[in-house]
Parts: structure tokens; sequence; C-alpha cells
């Protein structure tokens, strides 16, 4: 965008002094996101940078940190790095165990979020879908309406799932659902599924109804169809809610606090111990892998992006 | 999609209208008939697609948080276990004398209930509207436990004076039904005279209104602040080169895909006294060593990390809705003789609107509800209902309580939500 010629001398001052504020404002967004990266790597337990890191000079930088990520909770952090030891961080360390139980709930509600959540979307992206509106304003909610609220009411409804049973006179007795995987995995992937259903309704928007038409008229069933025709056509879309589900999951903390027991610490569950005792550096250094881990979601789902806009001929506005 | 016309319906309308005599199918039935039956499955299939999901949002989220909504009007604590009294309050209306037959059912009640071990539940269900009495009903309690002898009002007077307090009494009358109110009372800094009249609770112990007012000042000052470092930013996206704005963006959705926590920790880091932000400001020397700024575990934490938490949400709205503007519009006005900023203000900023609108709504709903940033670095000034709500389910156990506050705010957020979806539309939300 440049200065068009007719501009006075002050509108030049003006655009300059808007694209100093601009800069200012994306420093504003990246910048404390960049500032823990360096000081994950701080030899001394400070959340500031020591003269030794601002004179470049290496004893002013270690990996401590990420190695107290592995060592935290183990039985004997101090031995030999053999594979006992490696098996001891395995099954012991805090963060090693958090990461495991992260990547177990995210993987499961994804799956569950994502399959449900694409055979919504294709039903209301349906013309004939009766109570439209309504339906997709009940399936959007669990983004809108506020965590705290969602978890308190699951806090309730997982202790003991069946008690509206009791209504029905049945037995109000069959066992918890909090302080489960299942009840995490439930509770995730609840709140992942409008993330699925909003890029997978974008991705059905401009889908040409017709190739299904078309692919019924040469004879092939609506599994085929599915498969061959509309599937690969919204494979991008689906994908990307896909992640956005995953990431929903894997940077929940809410609901974790308030149904997962002990055995389902994850990362956030753990980070949130880690801010509210005693906060150490260990934390930046999570949270640097972290970022590292978004930079790459980011990319894949900007890829996917662009996959999908050419396969379906839109041109990048 | 939900006003796209169905192009068999339109054909049948003129083909009938048309026609003489009726169309049929090549089998010989009606056309009409046969397109409505065919519509129907079709409607039927589009459904049963959704079914699934509906449900499982229906068992796993709309249930677990009706049944929780119920705890704010519902709560059969002292009822359920003290049958005698109950009874007693509602034979009687308020203001009747406590008379010998009402000390009777107390004191069998607080018998019974002793020796079935649900004394404290109900000594739980009165200190939510009376503090410190529970301990009142569970003294008591383990007194009478074995046996009470009459005359029970002296007796129960002996064992603790505090059981003649009127206040106590309207509590418990208060309690004696399953269904109260007085929970949205407490939630709105209100509480019942002895009388049965409404009045504000002492001064002192006033704090959820000004909660509500201070989440609901915070989340439109936030609104505030990310419209006014957004728009900007939205504005050079739109109207740079593709290439650049992409490239650009990055710093956009960066933050947008890290992690909330991660997010918090970094203001944490930066905020501090000994953090980096102060660090600056003393080798800069706008600050002395020991005048270094309490950013942080107050308001300003609160408002600072959630504005650049939220500002994705406000920046990417805006910049998809002047994407769309023509750029021949302004310098149209321009060449007619507008100076650039009545160019701004009557012709872009009008139609950059929508997208504002959107950005506006989306931050508020989304901050009135936020819980993790404020309870991380918002100290006790920068706590808001969410955090109230948390407190009193993990702490206090006040889970009407609890229950009460949340049907507000969720009230609130779902007036915001019709209104979004009235302004704006849910199939316009969009994510990155």
């Amino acid at each position: 965008m440049a200065v068009p010629s007719y501009a006075s001398p002050l509108e030049r001052v003006w655009h300059y002094a808007y694209l100093v504020l601009c800069g200012l404002i994306f420093f504003f967004l990246i910048a404390p996101i960049v500032v823990i990266i360096p000081l994950s790597f701080n030899v001394e337990p400070y959340f500031t940078f020591t003269d030794k890191m601002l004179s470049f000079d290496p004893e002013g930088y270690s990996m401590r940190w990420y190695d107290s990520l592995l060592t935290f909770g183990m039985v004997a952090p101090d031995g030999p790095r053999d594979a006992s030891w490696w098996a001891d961080a395995w099954a012991n360390a805090k963060w090693v165990n958090a990461a495991k139980n992260s990547i177990i709930v995210g993987f499961f509600s994804t799956v569950l979020a994502t399959v449900l959540g694409t055979l919504a979307a294709l039903g209301l992206s349906r013309p004939e879908m009766p109570f439209r509106r309504a339906i997709m304003a009940t399936l959007i909610s669990p983004m809108i309406v506020p965590l705290i609220i969602t978890a308190t009411g699951m806090f309730f409804f997982y202790s003991n799932p069946c008690e509206l049973l009791g209504l029905i006179g049945l037995p109000t007795n069959c066992g918890r659902l909090a302080g489960t995987y299942l009840g995490v995995i439930l509770a995730h992937a609840t709140l992942g599924i409008p993330f699925v259903i909003i890029t997978v309704t974008a991705t059905l928007v401009g889908f040409d109804q017709s190739l299904n038409r078309a692919a019924a008229s040469l004879g092939a069933n609506p599994r085929t169809t599915f498969f061959r025709v509309t599937m690969p056509l919204i494979l991008p879309g689906v994908i990307s809610g896909a992640l956005f589900a995953f990431v929903t999951s894997f940077d929940e903390v809410v609901a974790v606090l308030f149904i997962a027991g002990p055995d389902q610490q994850t990362i956030p569950r753990q980070m949130w111990n880690g801010i509210r005792e005693q906060i150490s550096p260990a934390i930046l250094a999570v949270a640097t892998i972290l970022v590292l881990f978004s930079i790459a979601l980011l990319t894949t789902v900007e890829l996917l992006r662009r996959r999908s806009e050419r396969i379906r001929g839109i041109t990048p506005h | 999609m939900a006003n796209a016309t169905d192009p068999h319906a339109a054909s049948v309308t003129t083909a009938s209208g048309a026609g003489d005599g009726t169309l049929t199918t090549a089998d010989g039935k009606p056309l009409a008939r046969a397109l409505a039956r065919s519509q129907g499955r079709a409607r039927r299939r589009a459904f049963l697609l959704v079914l699934p999901l509906l449900a499982f949002i229906l068992i796993t989220f709309v249930v677990p948080i009706g049944q929780m909504l119920q705890r704010s009007f519902h709560n059969d604590g002292f009822s359920a276990n003290m049958p005698q009294i109950s009874q007693w309050f509602a034979e009687n209306p308020r203001g009747t004398d406590i008379d010998e037959a009402a000390w009777t059912a107390l004191a069998l009640d607080l018998q019974a209930s002793a020796e079935e071990r649900s004394i404290g539940v109900v000594g739980t269900r009165i200190n939510y509207d009376v503090p410190g009495t529970r301990s009142l009903f569970t003294s008591t309690g383990r007194k009478v436990r074995r046996g009470i002898e009459p005359p029970y009002r002296e007796t129960l007077l002996d064992i603790d004076e505090d059981w003649g307090d009127p206040v106590l009494w309207g509590a418990m009358r208060d309690a004696s039904t399953p269904y109260t109110g007085n929970f949205y009372l407490a939630s709105l800094d209100r509480t019942r005279a002895e009388d049965g009249s409404i009045e504000m609770v002492p001064e002192r112990q006033q704090v959820y209104q000004m909660l509500f007012m201070r989440t609901f000042w915070l989340s439109l000052l936030i609104t505030g602040l990310t419209f006014v470092l957004g728009f900007p930013v939205a504005h050079l996206l739109a109207t740079l080169p593709m290439r650049k704005s992409n490239l650009l963006m990055i710093l956009v959705l960066l933050p947008f895909w890290t992690s909330l926590l991660v997010r918090t920790t970094s203001w944490m880091v930066l905020l501090q006294q000994q953090g980096v932000i102060n660090d600056i400001l003393v080798w800069l020397g706008v600050i002395g060593d020991g005048q270094r700024l309490q950013m942080i575990y107050n308001q300003t934490g609160t408002i600072i990390a959630m504005t650049h938490i939220l500002l994705p949400f406000m920046i990417l709205p805006l910049y998809s809705v002047m994407r769309t503007i023509n750029p021949s519009y302004v310098r149209a006005a321009r060449s007619l003789g507008a100076t650039s900023w009545t160019a701004f203000r009557r012709i872009y900023f009008p139609q950059t609107l929508p997208g504002l609108g959107a950005g506006a709504l989306l931050v508020f709903i989304l901050a009135v509800g936020y819980y993790i940033t404020p309870a991380l670095v918002g100290g006790s000034s920068g706590q808001l209902i969410s955090n109230m709500i948390a407190m009193h389910m993990t702490d206090t156990l006040n889970w009407s309580m609890a229950a009460a506050l949340a049907a507000l705010l969720l009230a609130s957020v779902l007036v915001l939500y019709w209104l979004y979806d009235r302004l704006v539309g849910i199939d316009n939300l969009k994510l990155g």
C-alpha cells in the first residue's frame, strides 16, 4: 500500500505514523510469544535476561530446564543415563506422563469430534435440512458458553451420569465418568465439535451438489459417492477441523481441572500446577515446545486451506 | 444456504400452474405428491446425519448444564431431612409465633437427622443463608443423637441459645421447601428480611453486583482495546498485496494457535516486578530500581493479557470484511473533494461495521466468561465472575450459589449469542 500521489505532506506523515503504529501492534502480538524462547535456556532460575545472556556468553545458557522436564518426578533422576534411566523417565516423569495423557485424550476426542462433526456438517449443508438455524446454534454453543459453566455442569453430570435415568424408574447408579479417561475424552470431544462443524461447513459452502447427483446417475451407491466424490473434496476442511479439535483438547485445562482424576493429568493441567505453585523456568521450556508445536500446526492448516481453495477452484482473494 | 431455493420446488409450481390437468410421474403417480414424498425423504436423511451429534451434544452438554442450573433453585438438603418442622412451616404462615409444636418438631427432626448422620447436610443448607450456623447443627446433633427429652424449647436453648435467633428461624423457613429463589437473591446481593421482604445485604458483604459490574466493564474495555489495536492492523492486512499480507498474517495467527496457558505465562514473565518490562524501564532510567511497577496480579495484568489473547478474534472478522471493500469508493470520495478523514469516516468506516460488529460481539462474549487468565494473573482486583463460580465450586462448596451465578452469566452470554446470530449469523463464524 503506497501513499497516493495526490496526498498532502500531512497525509504522508500520517501514513508513516500509521505504519509505525501497525508495527508496534504486531510487536505487541508476537513479542510475548518470542521472548519466552531465549528465557527458557536461562542458566539461572529467573524470568529475566541475565547479563551473561545479554552478552551472548554461552555460560549464560543451558538446557537444564529441558532436562528437568524429564527428571521431574523420576524415582532415581541422578543415575547414569542407561536404559533403566530412560525406562524410569518414561514411567514416572510427570511431564512425560502428562504428554502421554494429552496425546491419548487429544487423539480419541479428535476422532470422535471429527466423525460426528463431519457427518453433522454434511447434513447441515443440505438445503432441505429442517430447523437448520436452531440446530446449528445448539451445536456451536459449547464454544460460546463460558468454559467454567460447561465444566461445572460436567462435574456434576460425570460424577453420576445416570442420575436422570431415575426419572423413568431405571437404576441411577452406573458408575462414574469423572476421573476416567473416557470422561475427559467425551468432555474434550464436546468442546472440539464446534470447530469441526465450522471448518467443514465452510468447506461445503460452494460444494457443487450436482457432483453427487452425477455420481449417483452413473450408478454409484451413496457410500461410494461419499468416499469417492464428496470426501476427497472436503478432506482439507475435515483435516483442519480435526487439527482445531486436537488443539482445543491439547490446550484445555478447565474441564480437566473439574473432571479429571490424578491419573489424567494433561500438559495444561501440569502447567497450571506449575504456574500456581512454584513457577520455574521449566514452564518456559514446556511453553517453548508448545510454541514450536503450534507453528507446525499453523503451517499445516495454512497449506491445507490453500489446497482446499485450489481444489474447489476458489482463487485466493 | 438456508435461503437457497430448491430447484425442484420451483419447477413444480410453474409446471402445475401452467399445465392443464395434473402432471404425473412416469409410473402414473401425481407429480406433486411424488415430489413431496421424495423431499420428505431428503429432509429425513439430512436430519439423520445430524442426529448422532445432536444426541451427543444434548447428553454431554445441554443436559449437564440444565442439571447444574437446577441446583440454583432446588436444594432439598433441609426439607428432605427435617420433615416435621418443614410441615410446621408449611402450615403456619410467616409471622406466627414459634409455639411448642414447632419446638417439638424441630427437636425430633434434629434427633432423627443426627441419628441418620444427615445433620451435616442440613447444617450446610442453612449455613448458605446464615453463615456460621453449620456448627450449631452439628454440635447440637452430637448432643441429641441418643435421644432428647421435653421440654424441647428449654433443652435446645440450653444447648445453644442461638436456637432462639429469629434470623435462624427465617432461614429455616426459607429452606423448608426444596425450591427457593434465595440463591438468586444472594447473587444480586439481596437477602430476605425477617418479615419476608427483600432487602440489600450489609454493605460490607456486597460482592456479587460489584463483580458483575466489573466483569462487564472490563469486558467492554477489553473489547474497546482490541478494536483500537485490531482496526489498523486489519486495515493494513486488507490493503497490502496478498503476498505481503499473507506473511504478516502469520504474526496474527501464531498467537491465535498458541496455547492459552503459554500466552498467559509469557505475560507473567514480562510483567513481573523482576520481569523483562520492568528491567527495561529501569535500564532506560524511566523508573528507579525501587519503584518497579506492579503490573501483574491486579486488574492491569488481566486487561493486558486478555487484550493480547483476544486480539486475533477481533482482527480476523475485521480483516475478512475489509478485504471485500472496494477501494474505488474511497477514491471516488476523494475525487469529489472529501478530505482523507471525511472519506474514511463517511465512506470506509461504515462499510467495516459488519466485521466490527462480529469481532466486538465475539470478543465480548469470550471475555465475559474468561476464567483461566484472570485466575492466574488477576490477583484479587482482577477476578471476574467466572472465578467466583469456581471459588464456590471448589472452596466454599456452595454449589447452589455457584449454579445461580452461572445461570445469570449464562443468560447474559446467551442473549449476546442470540444477538450475534441475528446480526452476523453463526454461519459466518470463521476461524483463521
